[in-house]
């Protein structure tokens, strides 16, 4: 089986030149539209914090919280990384764009009949054997293609090579539980627009907690509700049978009366 | 022609107007797409329709099983006088809420799709069943009210045997439904502002929605009470109250410990708008209710009692468009406010609520007093009645 793929993105090399935006959209038939942020029609755009340039796109988490939360399964994560979309189950709720810790999925607010947007990981070309488009059109090397495991060595590598360049640590390690897109920078995460509050427990744990009660609740309410009715229910028959017992006695003892 | 006209009262001008505007925005939402109608955003998916028409309809509704819980399953029989009004608004409540949900939904040609395409992972798909499963149900427990009307025994004595587990599996869908709408926030911890989110997220949905539902069936009493020239069962609605300010003391209770837990009493005195706006919340929702409502005197009183209970319900509502709008606009990075369009389908739905509660309280025997046969409305002024609304 292929092993679990990856892109390994080092801020520091990118120059900022857009190949990889022009390759995603030539590869994804995207018409034009909104380039300058992730859009309906910009799977990866290119974002400028203090002259440095940092690719925004979708992190193909681990334990993806998009896969989590859609009710019909129309996002789904693939063994190989990517986490696809089957636009023919949609049902257009946009609990993922809710969702999404990266707020990554965009959706055609435009159309009479939208779908949510967001990268693939070009899962056509991965599971043919080829790289992803970006990593193939970026001239300098910032955006590297290869299997998960290999890459995070590389990347402590590269750290560990040049650590007054580097800063000391890979995004997507370990954030909501690791994700298929990582990054090395010298500049603070923080700085750069990442979010870097995010746990390494991925999010769909936190559901999961409440709906795995789902069974216990049901089951002990069910027997808890039938319980009640079953005593209420017999306390009001008693009531009731003693009323009638009452009714007879008196009823037998003025006819006791009438015979003396 | 003459007769119409002279029917044509102020409100139902209003209704006219508002249904009117609300058919525009459905045509613009349905031919344009949500962009057009509404001011969603990819920063910002869900909107009004799902705070409102949703989360608050729903929560609204809870009347419904807590009330059938009372009266079927703890047999506290002095209640039935009001229990099908409520029934009944809670069953349009969730007829109401499925049809918000086509209207945002994105494909809702699609919404079947929850049916066969299973994902027990997601809050929504458990959220999609209840809502599928209750509606049944509810419909189920009003259908001896249209049965009777058309004085359909046989099928009557068949529900009644199943009534009992019918009720039951209701109030369990009810509970679970009220607080999965409180989990589906359970998956966005550092967007929710911390005021908001809590793991405890579906305990407080399940709480505030019983008290929300309390006060529903007090506001429904008194509202039909006026509109319907029928008296009103004070001392059941005030035996309600009680039951209102048991759950908003829980509510009360839990939201203090679970600030405590979670170290955010600090929150509570941020000079931010999240802060302002939980506090009206609480204030209005909460303290000034239950300070209301533990007086007997207040409880005894029919204006007393009315003004609580609809300061229950605003606090409700407002607690559910902070946990769906505000309470996410700092991490969202843009503020949203509906469109008119968004607004007009909100009040219209609403008031397609009150005009079939109406038609049902005219035509079925709804209230108690009206239980016996010879006052129904005959067969034929029926029909003829709804000649009339089909020419409107």
């Amino acid at each position: 089986m292929m092993k679990k793929k990856a892109m390994l993105i080092d801020i520091t090399l990118c120059i900022g030149c857009n190949s990889c935006q022009v390759a995603c959209k030539q590869v994804n038939n995207l018409p034009e539209g909104d380039e300058q942020k992730l859009s309906a029609t910009a799977y990866t755009a290119l974002e400028e914090h203090n002259g440095v340039f940092v690719r925004r796109m979708c992190q193909h988490c681990e334990s993806p919280t998009c896969v989590s939360v859609c009710p019909v399964g129309a996002l789904q994560k693939t063994p190989e990384g990517p986490v696809i979309y089957d636009e023919t189950k949609c049902i257009g709720c946009r609990y993922c764009m809710q969702a999404c810790p990266f707020q990554v999925p965009r959706y055609q607010w435009g159309s009479t009949y939208p779908r949510i947007e967001k990268c693939v990981f070009c899962y056509d070309r991965i599971i043919k054997g080829l790289p992803t488009a970006c990593s193939e059109a970026c001239p300098t090397g910032a955006t590297k293609f290869g299997d998960r495991d290999d890459l995070i060595v590389e990347a402590f590598n590269r750290i560990h090579a040049g650590p007054t360049k580097y800063v000391n640590k890979v995004y997507g390690q370990s954030e909501v539980g690791g994700t298929s897109i990582l990054y090395i920078s010298s500049v603070p995460f923080e700085e750069l627009g990442f979010k870097t509050e995010l746990q390494a427990t991925p999010l769909p744990t936190l559901t999961w907690n409440a709906l795995s009660k789902l069974p216990g609740v049901v089951s002990v309410g069910g027997v808890l509700l039938a319980g009640i009715w079953w005593i209420t229910n017999r306390r009001i028959e008693v009531q009731r049978y003693e009323e009638e017992l009452k009714r007879m006695e008196e009823r037998s003892k003025s006819s006791d009366l009438h015979l003396n | 022609m003459k007769k119409y006209i002279s029917k044509l009262t102020f409100w139902r001008v209003v209704a006219g107007l508002i249904l009117l505007a609300g058919a525009c925005s459905a045509a613009v939402r349905f031919f344009e797409g949500l962009g057009a109608a509404t001011n969603l955003s990819d920063e910002f998916p869900w909107g009004l329709w799902i705070g409102f028409d949703i989360l608050c309809g729903v929560g609204l509704a809870a009347g419904g099983f807590t009330l059938a819980a009372i009266v079927y399953i703890f047999n506290v029989k002095r209640f039935e006088p009001i229990i099908r009004p409520t029934i009944l608004t809670a069953f349009l409540g969730y007829v109401l809420v499925i049809v918000a949900l086509m209207f945002d939904l994105g494909r809702p040609n699609q919404i079947w799709h929850a049916i066969i395409m299973w994902n027990p992972h997601s809050v929504m798909f458990e959220v999609a069943w209840c809502v599928m499963l209750y509606t049944t149900v509810l419909s189920l427990e009003f259908l001896p009210v249209v049965l009777e009307r058309f004085r359909l025994t046989k099928v009557m004595a068949l529900l009644k045997k199943v009534s009992i587990p019918l009720i039951i599996l209701g109030v369990l869908l009810s509970t679970l439904h009220q607080s999965s709408l409180g989990s589906l926030y359970l998956i966005v911890p550092e967007k929710l502002y911390g005021l908001w989110y809590t793991p405890y997220l579906p305990v407080f949905f399940f709480v505030s929605a019983v008290a929300a539902g309390c006060a529903v069936i007090i506001f429904e009493s008194f509202l039909s009470s006026r509109a319907f020239n029928r008296g009103l069962e004070m001392s059941l609605l005030s035996e309600i109250g009680r039951v209102a300010v048991v759950m908003l003391s829980v509510y009360l209770t839990m939201k203090v410990v679970d600030l405590a837990d979670r170290n955010a009493f600090s929150l509570l005195f941020v000079p931010r708008m999240e802060t302002y706006l939980y506090w009206l919340e609480i204030v209005v929702g909460i303290l000034a209710p239950l300070a209301l409502l533990t007086r007997a005197r207040v409880r005894a009183s029919r204006n007393g009692l009315f003004a609580s209970a609809v300061m229950i319900i605003l606090g409700f509502i407002l607690n559910r468009m902070n946990i769906a709008l505000s309470g996410l606009e700092a991490c969202a990075g843009k503020s949203y406010f509906p469109t008119w369009m968004e607004i007009s389908v909100t009040l219209s739905i609403v008031t397609v609520g009150f005009i079939l509660f109406a038609l049902a309280a005219k035509y079925l025997p709804l209230f108690s007093h009206e239980r016996t046969p010879e006052q129904h409305v005959p067969a034929r002024a029926w029909i003829e009645d709804l000649k009339t609304v089909s020419q409107l």
